[in-house]
């Protein structure tokens, strides 16, 4: 036990000489506030937290075991289901890592149009979490706003790709097939509809007193902890960690995108609380929607012209290792890729955002109240699956 | 009205009106929510039990009829069995004493303004035997949330309607709507608003629905409910929203009066006191949609620092008046 179990005085242990015992608690694997089948174990003094343990893998399917028998364009299948939120980042990091190791050149619209098609994946993410967060401290309605929101992303995500959750549309080398018809014109015309409508949305969430109150000043998390843990994405930028992979290990179009007179900005808060996160994801979609019109822009400007590259009838990577890291909505994302020059990877070792990002709750949970415990949790942004993988 | 009646059969009738009422109101209001909230938040709500969805509590009623009805291992038999009745009954005694209009009252008690409230605060009791008896942890939660919850705010809910009493001079219901006028608005507007903040969180509603919020702790002394039970939990609920608007509505907005007509007996009287009722009604349906939860040590400072002292001012300014006018 840790001294912090020494410091908690609150809860009802001694009040008028009663003895009290502490009450172990199982949050999941099967309950609301955890989003699929994380667990937590928690020892309360009434209602106040004494210990936490994150306990996982009840959702580990193997997927890196399983890309050890699958080929490069069946790996996509994979990646794309383990954060099932992100599933176009995922993709692209994949084909990132192993176009880095063919040493491959990617055509310029085939990169544009993928980041564009990344961008418009994270602010699916976000606005999935704009909405969820809020219904976790009770209020039901923002995640009608948020998928109101969603579905005109979704729909032209849908009209390109055919997919609504996993895409499939990244290939080792470019995208699927090239963009429809007018395509561009419906994704400004999606964008324009969603910067417009959601000021309701955000106003309903962060400009809401009683929500204020739930998360101003909850779950405080330092930057040190944040270092310590290997927090990253919106969460460590919410506690002051000026990192985005986006614009400082440039990958697709972002050197160019935040470069100096680019859309992109890394959002950052220093208050580092449950607040500060929400804020950071309103502001990144806001930022998201710019990249996006960035995107549609250029490859207006480009015109017609190939959006993958030729691969040979049976793709085999040299034999090499490369590790490629990117900025997924909800952190870095990271393929380790290992190649003995065959036809399926040796190893491919996943880095996930959420697995690093939920073991940080083991600090943060200690000495707050079951109420809060709920909104810590839900403030830590995380898919179950890319825990457990 | 009905003086010339046999006293058995007068009793006998009123009985049977107030237990239509009681099992048809809350429903009503049920179906409200549905299609309130549903329009709320840009969907239609449930559409396909009936036209326009109108079936659907009927549905779910006989869903709920179905269901099996299991009392866990570890829960403490009798208590847990006991819990649905001891929140729902006094909601209908409660109802009984309620006029809504000038003769139209199936109780019409000296003090009923005092058995109203009384009554009310037994069903809490129904909410803790649920928490302790379930034997779960989150009911525990639950209860305990709940009956801290309900202590508390008991005591601005009782010195509102007080302010009204005194005002009136009288604690009978049907009396404080023959003293009230429209100025009342006006000066009994802070105890108003206290009334209204105090009895949605007596009625575990959100923003105050701490004690059964399901994302943290699943719905709390209701996690090991099923079927009718549970059923006779929700009813529990939205009769007591019933109550808690008829009651402010008599309390706060003049009850059957009109705009016009000061008679106020007959059916356009009881017309009027529903429709004040539903209004308040949709109120609480619709801090539902638009708030979420506040925690239990928020709502309890918010109990103890704005609505207590709020309420006891409210308390000075209406004896000022009284002493000033009387």
């Amino acid at each position: 036990m840790s001294s912090r179990d020494v410091d908690v005085t609150l809860g009802a242990a001694g009040v008028g000489g009663l003895s009290t015992t502490e009450m172990v608690l199982n949050i999941g694997p099967q309950h609301p506030a955890t989003h699929g089948v994380l667990r937590l174990r928690i020892t309360a003094d009434g209602e106040r937290i004494t210990a936490a343990e994150p306990v996982i893998g009840y959702m580990h399917r193997g997927a890196e075991k399983l890309f050890e028998v699958r080929d490069y364009r069946q790996i996509m299948v994979l990646a794309n289901r383990h954060d099932w939120l992100s599933a176009f980042n995922n993709e692209v990091g994949v084909a990132l890592t192993v176009e880095h190791l063919l040493e491959m050149e990617v055509p310029e619209r085939a990169t544009w149009a993928r980041t564009l098609l990344c961008e418009l994946g994270r602010v699916l993410n976000h606005l999935m979490f704009l909405g969820s967060y809020p219904h976790e401290l009770g209020a039901i309605t923002p995640m009608f706003y948020s998928f109101r929101e969603r579905e005109e992303i979704q729909a032209v995500m849908e009209e390109y790709s055919g997919g609504r959750m996993h895409f499939m549309a990244t290939r080792v080398g470019g995208l699927l097939h090239d963009l429809p018809e007018g395509w561009l014109d419906r994704v400004d015309a999606a964008v324009s509809t969603v910067r417009s409508r959601l000021p309701d949305l955000t106003g309903l969430v962060l400009g809401n007193e009683i929500l204020q109150g739930r998360t101003r000043g909850i779950g405080v998390l330092d930057l040190d902890t944040v270092l310590a843990y290997g927090v990253s994405g919106p969460i460590a930028r919410a506690s002051g960690l000026d990192v985005d992979l986006r614009r400082d290990e440039p990958y697709l179009a972002y050197g160019e995108l935040f470069g100096e007179d680019g859309p992109g900005r890394v959002v950052t808060r220093e208050a580092g609380d449950c607040y500060a996160r929400l804020d950071v994801l309103v502001e990144q979609i806001q930022v998201s929607l710019d990249l996006v019109e960035a995107c549609t822009a250029r490859l207006r400007d480009l015109g017609p012209g190939p959006i993958s590259s030729r691969l040979p009838k049976k793709l085999k990577v040299p034999a090499g290792e490369h590790y490629c890291a990117s900025e997924n909505p909800l952190g870095l994302n990271g393929y380790y890729l290992v190649s003995r020059g065959d036809t399926v990877p040796h190893r491919l070792k996943l880095r996930s955002a959420s697995f690093n990002n939920v073991q940080v709750l083991r600090e943060m949970l200690p000495g707050t109240v079951v109420a809060d415990m709920v909104a810590i949790l839900g403030s830590m942004f995380f898919v179950v699956g890319d825990i457990d993988k | 009205m009905l003086a010339e009646l046999p006293w058995a059969l007068e009793a006998g009738l009123k009985a049977a009106c107030v237990l239509a009422a009681f099992l048809t109101l809350p429903l009503a209001l049920g179906q409200l929510e549905h299609k309130l909230m549903g329009h709320m938040q840009g969907r239609l709500g449930p559409m396909e039990a009936g036209p326009h969805g109108l079936g659907q509590l009927v549905a779910d009623g006989i869903k709920f009829a179905q269901k099996e009805d299991v009392t866990p291992a570890a829960a403490d038999r009798p208590v847990f069995r006991l819990a649905p009745a001891v929140a729902l009954v006094p909601y209908l005694v409660a109802l009984s004493a309620i006029p809504v209009a000038a003769t139209w009252v199936a109780v019409d008690v000296p003090a009923s303004l005092l058995l109203v409230l009384a009554v009310t605060s037994v069903g809490v009791i129904g909410t803790l035997m649920a928490g302790w008896g379930s034997g779960n942890k989150y009911s525990l939660l639950g209860g305990l949330r709940a009956g801290a919850q309900l202590v508390s705010y008991e005591l601005p809910l009782v010195l509102a309607a007080a302010s009204v009493a005194m005002a009136a001079g009288t604690l009978s219901l049907t009396g404080i709507v023959q003293e009230w006028s429209w100025w009342w608005l006006v000066w009994q507007a802070p105890a108003a608003a206290v009334f209204l903040a105090a009895s949605v969180a007596e009625l575990q509603r959100t923003p105050f629905d701490a004690p059964v919020a399901d994302s943290e702790i699943v719905f709390g002394p209701l996690t090991e409910y099923t079927g009718l039970r549970f059923a006779f939990f929700l009813l529990a609920e939205y009769a007591g929203m019933v109550l808690m608007a008829l009651l402010f509505t008599v309390l706060f907005l003049g009850g059957w009066r009109g705009p016009w007509d000061d008679a106020g007996g007959g059916v356009v009287g009881v017309l009027w006191t529903l429709l004040k009722a539903t209004a308040v009604a949709v109120g609480f349906l619709w801090l539902r949609v638009a708030w979420p939860r506040v925690r239990e040590d928020q709502l309890q400072r918010f109990a103890w620092l704005v609505l207590l002292p709020l309420a006891l001012v409210q308390l000075a300014i209406t004896g000022a008046g009284v002493v000033v006018l009387g």
